[in-house]
């Protein structure tokens, strides 16, 4: 029990219509992912803990503000509606694209239009998926792949850490593993070291 | 009535709205998402739905009300509506706000107040064809037994 819920991925959803909204979070939860949603991009980003002037202006951020590392939770992804009111899911990608501590997180985003010049420029701007509304559940499966990237990608991080502070002959072996998937050691280490999910 | 003759009825029913174009593939992605965790997981959405398109249509009634129709205004609310219906899957509501869009995009105030008009008959026909659905339900459930899985 403790194990399922540590390791699971936790997806950030965003869409302005609360009929899309209880749907995805329904899709994701039957696809046991942990789930937030918001209703637009500007709580997004607050939720991901980027400052609106940690681009604007980087003199005026003051020390005490949070950082992703210092979230209560881990994003494994986010999945945005495309047309929104102010900010636009595009406009919510690139920003997390072009934030230095969230750009790993991967992105995908949703669209009742199926127009590639659109899809083009999602991709091309960092996303990961483009999936067309209404989304089904077999959509979900798409999800998983781009998560176990994000998550190899920071084992790999630790590992590399790990290995500078302790350069121990089983260190190969170790990287392998992580390799290979995601051990629920790794994520639970993980976890309690930053967040107060931890359920032991 | 049995529990049984009650499930009969409520599968009848639910394939009728189906093969009459009232209900499409994505109204069994709702109803594959209900389980005993959230057994009211349909009703709950399908009443956002209800809520959501009244109020879009009486805007969509203000606007096109107006001497001078702001067209743009128009297309955000069919198009609000299109993606909502999309969502639900009610079939007919949706293929007639893509009409709807068509004059929207033409600055066709006759085209689009004969749409709005059929769409607001769509709707209330759907939305009544629904609520039956959910009385069937709540019988079975009064009964002692939960809608059977289609």
């Amino acid at each position: 029990m403790a194990i399922a819920t540590e390791t699971q991925f936790h997806v950030l959803a965003v869409d302005d219509s609360i009929i899309d909204r209880k749907l995805i979070e329904r899709l994701l939860k039957t696809s046991s992912y942990q789930v937030t949603t918001v209703d637009s991009g500007s709580k997004a980003l607050e939720f991901l803990g980027l400052q609106q002037d940690e681009q604007v202006d980087s003199s005026s951020s003051d020390s005490s503000s949070t950082t992703p590392e210092q979230n209560e939770i881990e994003v494994n992804l986010v999945i945005t509606d495309y047309c929104m009111p102010g900010m636009t899911g595009y406009d919510l990608l690139k920003k997390i694209k072009e934030s230095q501590s969230l750009k790993d997180i991967p992105v995908v985003i949703m669209s009742s239009e199926n127009v590639p010049s659109r899809i083009n420029r999602c991709l091309e701007e960092g996303a990961e998926e483009f999936l067309l509304k209404p989304v089904k559940l077999s959509d979900m499966n798409r999800l998983r792949p781009h998560m176990l990237k994000g998550r190899g990608r920071d084992q790999k991080q630790q590992q590399e850490e790990n290995q500078e502070q302790n350069q121990s002959p089983s260190s190969g072996n170790k990287r392998k593993a992580a390799d290979e998937g995601p051990s629920p050691e790794r994520t639970r280490a993980r976890y309690s070291s930053n967040s107060s999910l931890t359920v032991l | 009535m049995d529990v049984s003759q009650l499930q009969r009825s409520w599968v009848e029913f639910l394939t009728a709205l189906f093969n009459e174009g009232f209900l499409d593939s994505q109204f069994n992605q709702l109803l594959q998402l209900q389980d005993e965790s959230n057994p009211n997981f349909v009703a709950e959405v399908v009443t956002d739905f209800f809520h959501d398109s009244e109020r879009l249509l009486n805007e969509l009634t203000g606007v096109l009300d107006q001497q001078i129709v702001d067209f743009k205004k128009v297309d955000s609310h069919v198009h609000q509506l299109k993606g909502s219906s999309a969502s639900i899957g009610v079939e007919r509501v949706k293929n007639m706000c893509i009409a709807f869009k068509a004059f929207c995009e033409e600055s066709n105030r006759e085209g689009c107040l004969r749409c709005l008009h059929q769409v607001k008959q769509e709707y209330f026909l759907v939305k009544d064809k629904l609520q039956t659905l959910f009385m069937l339900e709540q019988q079975i459930v009064a009964a002692g037994g939960s809608p059977p899985l289609m």
